[in-house]
Parts: C-alpha cells; structure tokens; sequence
C-alpha cells in the first residue's frame, strides 16, 4: 500500500480491527440482538405490508411478490443504518472522550491505519449481520434465487460506503445534539431510495433526485442479483458506492491527521 | 444563627455512621463546625470524607448517630437546609451547552430566586470568579480553571451560610489554585463558613483554621494545623538520600539523633527540632549521604505519620 | 469567632409544582438556542415517514377493508404521528436522563439545590409533555397540507400522543435511573420493545393480520392503545367503553412509570 504517504499508514489497521472485536467480546448480547431485526422486518413484511400490496413489478420488468421486492431493500437500508449507527456515536465518543486516537497515534500507527481499522471493523460488522440477514430470508422462504446469495458481498460494499461517510462526518461533530443532522440525511435516504416502493411512483421530475441516493445505487444492485437480473448498469452503481467509499476513507484520515497531528 | 445571642455550631454531628450495605464507610465520628470557621476534612482516598460531606450536604441519610446543620436534622428538612447552603461537588457538573450567565441564573432559579435576582446575583458572581468578559460563552468551552470558578461561583448563588468544598483545586494549574485561594479567602472574610475536603496539605495549611484527619471511616486526628504538626511531628525533618539499598545500613548509625527515624526505599528521615544541628552530627558519625536536605515539617508529615504510606486505591 | 455578623442566605424551598417547573424553565434555556438541532427528530422525523409511507407506498394499496376503507394516507396519519412522539420520547428518556446522572450529572447538581427528588421527575415529564405537544402539532399542521387528516379530531391526536409518549417515557426513566453501566440495554430495549413495537402495533397495517398467538404483545403495547385511540377519533368506530379503556391502559403506565422512575430518582440521588 505504497500509494499512502508513508508515515500516516504503517499498514496495522488490523491492530485496530482486533481491538474492536476485543472490546465487542464483552458485548455479544448486543450483538447478537441485531440479528433479530431482520426476523422483525420480515414478518412485519409477510404479515402486514405484503398483504396490503400484493405485487409489484421486479427489475426483469414482471410482477414479483412484495416481499422479494421489499426485502433486498431492507438488506441494503440495515446495511446503510448499520454502518452509520456503527461509525458516528461510538466514533465521536472515542475522538472527544475517550482520546482512544490521541494513544493510537502515539504508537507506530497513522491516521491511515486509524480510518481503515476502524471503518473495516463497521464492515465487518455489517457483513455479519447482511449474512444473517440473508440466511432470515432463506429460512423465511423470500429468496428469490440462488444469485440472492451475491447480496451478502453487495450489502458489506454498501456498509463500507456508509461507514467511511459516517466516519468522516463523526470528526466534524461538537456536540451530541449535532446527531440530528446526521438523522437529517440518513433517514430519508432511507425512506425515500425506492426502499419501500418502486422508482416509478415519483413524478418523473423527481426521479433523478432519487437517483442521487448512494443506498439507491445500492438497493438497485441487490434486487438485480436477488433476481438474477444481470446488466450494464451494474457497473454504474458499483462506481457510485467504491466513489463515496474513497471519499469517506481520505476524508476521515486527512480529518484524524489534522485534529490530532498536530 | 445566633438564638437568643448564644452561637451555636453550623453542623454538629455525634457518633455519625454511614453504612452502605455491610461496609462501614464513616464510623462514629464527631464533628462540630462552627459559623465563620473554615475547616478541613483531610485522608486518604476512601477515607469517608466524602460521605461525611454528603451526609452534610442532606443528600446521604445517615445510618447511625445524630446530625445537625443550621441546626436542623437533614432526614426532615433536606430541602429546607440546602436550600441555604452551598455545595461544590468534586466534579463539575455545570450544563456545558448553557452559557456562563446561563448556568448561574438557572441554578439561582432552583433556589427559588426571582429573575430580577438572579440577573442580578449572575452578574457579581461573574465578576468574583473573573469571568465576566465570558458570560455569553457555553461552558463547553471554558478551561478547567474557569469551569471550576464558575462551579463555586455557582454554589455562592443563594449567598449561602455554609458552603461546602470537595476538592476544590484538585486538576488544576498553580496560578488557578492560588486564584481560587483568594476567592475562598474573601468568602471567609465576609463571614461564610466553609467545609472542605482536599488531599493538598498547603491547600489545607492555606485555608483551614481548623482539620480533622480521617483514615477508615474515623477520625484520627484533629486540630488546626500547627498544632498538628506540633502534636504529630517536629519542628524541622532532615532528609538524607542514599543509592537505593543503602540507607537501611545507615539506619542504626543515626540512632539516637533525631526524635524519630522513618526508613524509606531511597532516604532517612530524621524529625527533629534542629535538623542543621542533626546534620552536622551525622556527617560526624561519618555517614555520607548522596544528598541531604533541612526542611520544616509540614502537614504532610503529619499525614502521613497518621495514616501510612501505603497506598489505598 | 467572627466580627462579621453572616447575614441568611436567599435560597428558599417552594413548593412542588412551581419547583418542577423550575425543571421545565432550564430546559427551555436550552431549548431556546438548541431547537434548530431538534426540530428534525421533534417534528420533521415523522413527516418524512409521512410523505414515504403515506404517499409513496400507501399509491400501491388499494383502500380496502384493511384500512378501514379509508386511503393508506388517512390510515397511516394518525399512527406516524404516535409513531414519531414514542421515538422521541424514548430516545429523550433513555441516554439524555443517564447522562444526568452520570455523564453530565445535572441531577446531581439540582439535587444540591431545595430540588427533590420527585420535583425532577414532575419536571422532566412536564417538559416532555410540552415538546412532545410542539412536535405534534408541528406535524399535525403540515400534515393537513398533505391532505392526511379527515376531519378535526386530528387535534384530539395530537393529545393522544402526548400521552402515548408520556405512558412510553415515564417506563424508560425509571430504566435509566436504575443504570450504572454505559446503558448498553438502551440498544437492546429500541431493538427487542420499540422497533417490533412499532411494526406490530398497527402503525402501519391492522393487527387482525398478526397470528392470535401473539397479538397478546400487540395488546400490551402502549402505541396499540394510543393508535386504536388516534384511528377511532379520526376515522371513526371507537365505542366509549374501548375509549376509556385504552386512555385507563396509557394512564395507568404513565403513572406506574412516573412512580417507579420516582423512586429510582430518590434512591439514585440521596443515598
């Protein structure tokens, strides 16, 4: 990893990861708690809002059961929440209380090593849980097809993107109240990238505000191999997500570079 | 508080106990603190000053014992006695996203203040812990030193009669104690009694007219503090440093010089009235010392001498 | 001992009600300079929910019985705002009142004050009533442009979820005073009591769907009782005795929660 100017990596973010699943040990309870989530939202989805709709049409451009089209969505949006959840309190407390980063940048470890610790930890979370998730959604009998199973790789790409963003803005936040402007852009990027309905319902003037969202390029790519619906496109959503993922690991290191070496 | 012209103490308290399930944290003391005193509680962490303060301060019902402050019993009139006295708790606990002004008027308000009073009492209290240049700023970005002014201006809010101190100077810097120094030395002069417990022994020579020592839940020691020092330790205390290892041969060559002889890992100590006069016997006896040091003694020996040099916590 | 003669110090106890208030009057202080941080979670929150659910996925349900054959938007209204009002009062009541205690210790600070105990609790629930009130009608107001509401007991809701979120809030409280650790069970309590709360308590479909096995835990919820409260106002179809029924469940939490949260108050602070 030469590309990174020697002295803000020392290639041991491994060091930092083993740390986080150290501290996480203590609470696996919690942890593992996040596995329900998804059994919640898929009987909610079976029993309630499945009911109510009925079908919708799918990414071949046929009608596909509510559920299969609601519960790639739901991947990528536990993905998305997950990460941010991971990387914005929990980061900040360290940054401005526990001054974890002031004792690792004391040791070989630089900036670099910090950022992509602790956001490839948010990953790793995140991948746990989109496996869990996945494995809900066999055993529930909504997996569409066996292609479903490159969901799982797509949803941890989608909580590396988040958790680097939301590392990033973690650095910038003074006060815990500022959490708000964070539920500001998260949320409707939930509510509102086709997550709970297709894109067909906006006016087309709003559509390409859609289009905008990071976790709609995301969710397109999980319908499409939840479906097995393979194309071009593909390529143009991986692009967005490795983009902001880049966006978020420089931000962050040049961030923790410049509040605490110095 | 004078009733029918005889001043009675501020805080009395008899065989006071506080237990906290099967550990004893105060075991019986007595204490009596009288109106325009300032007295100190010294001791090692977990000492029970702290309980002891905060049975003071009515929020600890005492689990054995008689107490009295202002001259009312703290199971029964809690409110009514707090909301004449002024606490400053070990740790500041000011609402760092209010400004300076802020905090002080709202603490005033829950002292049952008017507004008018409290806009008032806000604006000298800014100019006694000399932050008036800062009252619209939030507290989150005050210094130490000015976050701790500012919480025992707090705590003046209600001009309160009894004022107690935990720690007060604990974590900040020579300048900011000595200014803090002063500011409780003015309150002294103007006549409000003050409790405080602090591990500084110069804090306490500083500010205390009178102290108790406590170790284990009692008190082991009380006076001010030179007649502690008079009591516990000698005038002066010769320190000799010898290599690590070696004082310890020097021990019985020094007998008889000095009141008392304390062996450490690295010196001797020896108190005595006239530690010139010691040195010079020493260096006849032919021990040779890497250094040697003539100093007075201090509370800290005191301190010491009652309640050990192991280390508590 | 002194020549100067101490004179008596202003501070004097009150009374409990205009001391809790007290309470209330700090936290506006706050409020005052911080609302713009809160407007999004108090009102905005569950406008967005609003605008997604209502809108978006409510033009892919066709009115049926289900929704009490009513549009999905008129269906759903009533209950995102309960929905909306039990977050925040959730959230308010589970870290901020740790941190009370713990982190930024405001309690311990007032309880050094005339304040008691149960002054604190009266004034923390005041608070929350108020700014529970605010984002209702907040939401109630802009939701009306939406076309969400049928008819005026949308003003009705907005009470429904003060004391839907009170009877949320005053549980959490206690929770909270009885908390030592970093309040882990916070994460736990949103992810295993409020999330499946609000999924299954007919917020967004009606609870006939869920299997009888398990429609007991839809029935003990507080936000069922507050929907059903919201839903009958609105769209009608609530007899008064389920009416009084539901208001007595609210009730009777809020007012458990306030005592145990009382207790835990007095035991937390003066011991």
């Amino acid at each position: 990893m030469r590309v990174l100017p020697p002295g803000l990596y020392a290639g041991q973010a491994n060091k930092v990861i083993e740390r986080s699943a150290l501290v996480t040990r203590r609470h696996w309870v919690i942890v593992l708690s996040g596995l329900l989530e998804p059994v919640f939202y898929l009987l909610a989805i079976q029993v309630g809002f499945g009911v109510l709709v009925g079908t919708v049409i799918g990414p071949a451009g046929e009608p596909i059961p509510y559920e299969q089209f609601v519960a790639p969505a739901l991947l990528g949006a536990a993905a998305m929440n997950g990460a941010i959840f991971e990387t914005t309190y929990p980061i900040y407390f360290k940054l401005r209380f526990n001054k974890l980063y002031d004792a690792m940048l004391a040791t070989p470890l630089g900036p670099y090593d910090v950022a992509i610790g602790e956001i490839g930890w948010a990953t790793v979370r995140g991948s746990f849980y989109s496996l869990g998730f996945v494995a809900v959604m066999a055993a529930m009998g909504v997996l569409p097809s066996t292609w479903a199973l490159l969901m799982v790789p797509v949803a941890a790409l989608i909580a590396f993107a988040f958790a680097s963003v939301g590392m990033a803005l973690a650095t910038y936040i003074q006060s815990p109240t500022q959490f708000d402007y964070i539920s500001l852009v998260a949320i409707p990027l939930f509510l509102f990238s086709t997550t709970f309905y297709p894109l067909s319902v906006y006016p087309a003037e709003l559509q390409w505000a859609v289009q905008l969202s990071p976790l709609y390029h995301g969710i397109e790519l999980l319908r499409q191999c939840a479906h097995g619906v393979f194309d071009w496109a593909m390529f143009g959503h991986v692009a967005v997500l490795v983009g902001l993922a880049a966006v978020g690991v420089i931000a962050t290191s040049r961030r923790i570079g410049a509040m605490l070496l110095r | 508080m004078t009733e029918g012209g005889v001043s009675q103490p501020l805080v009395s308290g008899k065989a006071l106990v506080k237990r906290f399930g099967d550990f004893e944290a105060v075991r019986g003391i007595d204490i009596e603190v009288n109106q325009g005193e300032a007295f100190g509680f010294l001791g090692p962490n977990g000492a029970g000053k702290s309980s002891t303060m905060r049975m003071i301060a009515c929020v600890s019902p005492r689990s054995d014992g008689d107490l009295r402050v202002l001259g009312m019993d703290p199971d029964i009139d809690g409110p009514r006695i707090r909301a004449r006295i002024g606490v400053c708790p070990q740790q500041d606990n000011l609402d760092t996203e209010l400004t300076v002004r802020e905090n002080l008027q709202v603490y005033g308000r829950f002292f049952g203040l008017s507004r008018a009073q409290v806009r008032e009492k806000a604006v000298e209290l800014m100019e006694f812990a000399q932050l008036s240049d800062r009252a619209n700023a939030e507290v989150e970005s005050l210094s130490g030193g000015m976050k701790r002014r500012l919480t025992i201006a707090r705590s003046l809010v209600n001009d309160p009669e009894l004022l107690l101190l935990d720690e007060p100077t604990t974590g900040l810097d020579p300048q900011a104690r000595h200014l803090l120094w002063d500011r409780l030395f003015r309150l002294k002069q103007r006549g409000v009694t003050l409790i405080i417990t602090t591990h500084y022994m110069d804090e306490a020579e500083q500010l205390c007219d009178r102290l108790v020592v406590m170790d284990g839940g009692r008190i082991v020691a009380e006076g001010s503090p030179s007649a502690l020092i008079s009591r516990y330790s000698s005038r002066e205390v010769l320190e000799l440093r010898f290599a690590p290892g070696e004082q310890a041969g020097h021990e019985a060559k020094v007998e008889g010089l000095a009141e008392r002889v304390e062996v450490l890992p690295d010196r001797l100590l020896l108190y005595t009235a006239n530690g010139e006069a010691a040195l010079e016997q020493v260096t006849a006896r032919g021990v040779r010392p890497v250094s040697s040091l003539v100093r007075r003694s201090t509370l800290e020996d005191v301190f010491l001498r009652l309640t050990g040099r192991t280390l508590v916590d | 001992m002194s020549t100067v003669v101490q004179q008596r110090s202003t501070g004097r106890v009150l009374g409990l009600w205009r001391t809790a208030w007290l309470v209330v009057e700090a936290h506006w202080m706050w409020y005052r300079r911080h609302w713009h941080s809160n407007l999004f979670s108090s009102g905005l929150h569950p406008l967005l929910f609003l605008a997604a659910m209502g809108l978006g996925f409510g033009s892919q349900v066709r009115p049926s019985a289900a929704t009490g054959g009513v549009d999905y938007l008129n269906f759903v209204a009533p209950s995102l705002l309960l929905l909306g009002v039990v977050f925040t009062a959730v959230s308010e009541s589970s870290y901020p009142v740790l941190s009370g205690f713990k982190w930024q210790q405001h309690y311990i600070a007032m309880i050094a004050t005339p304040m008691r105990p149960g002054c604190i609790v009266l004034g923390l629930v005041q608070w929350m009533s108020l700014r529970l009130l605010l984002a209702g009608a907040v939401y109630t107001v802009i939701a009306t442009f939406f076309g969400a509401w049928l008819n005026a007991g949308a003003i009705f809701v907005m009470f429904v979820g003060v004391l839907t979120g009170l009877a949320c809030a005053t549980p959490v409280m206690a929770l909270a005073s009885v908390t030592y650790d970093e309040g882990n069970r916070f994460t736990l309590i949103m992810r295993l009591v409020v999330i499946p709360m609000t999924l299954f308590a007919g917020t967004f479909f009606p609870v006939d769907s869920i299997p009888l096995g398990v429609r007991w835990l839809t029935w003990i919820s507080p936000l069922w009782h507050g929907t059903e409260l919201a839903r009958g106002v609105t769209l009608g179809g609530l007899d008064v005795l389920p009416f009084l029924g539901h208001l007595a469940y609210l009730l009777a939490l809020l007012l458990t929660g306030g005592a145990l949260a009382t207790r835990g108050f007095a035991r937390r602070l003066v011991n």
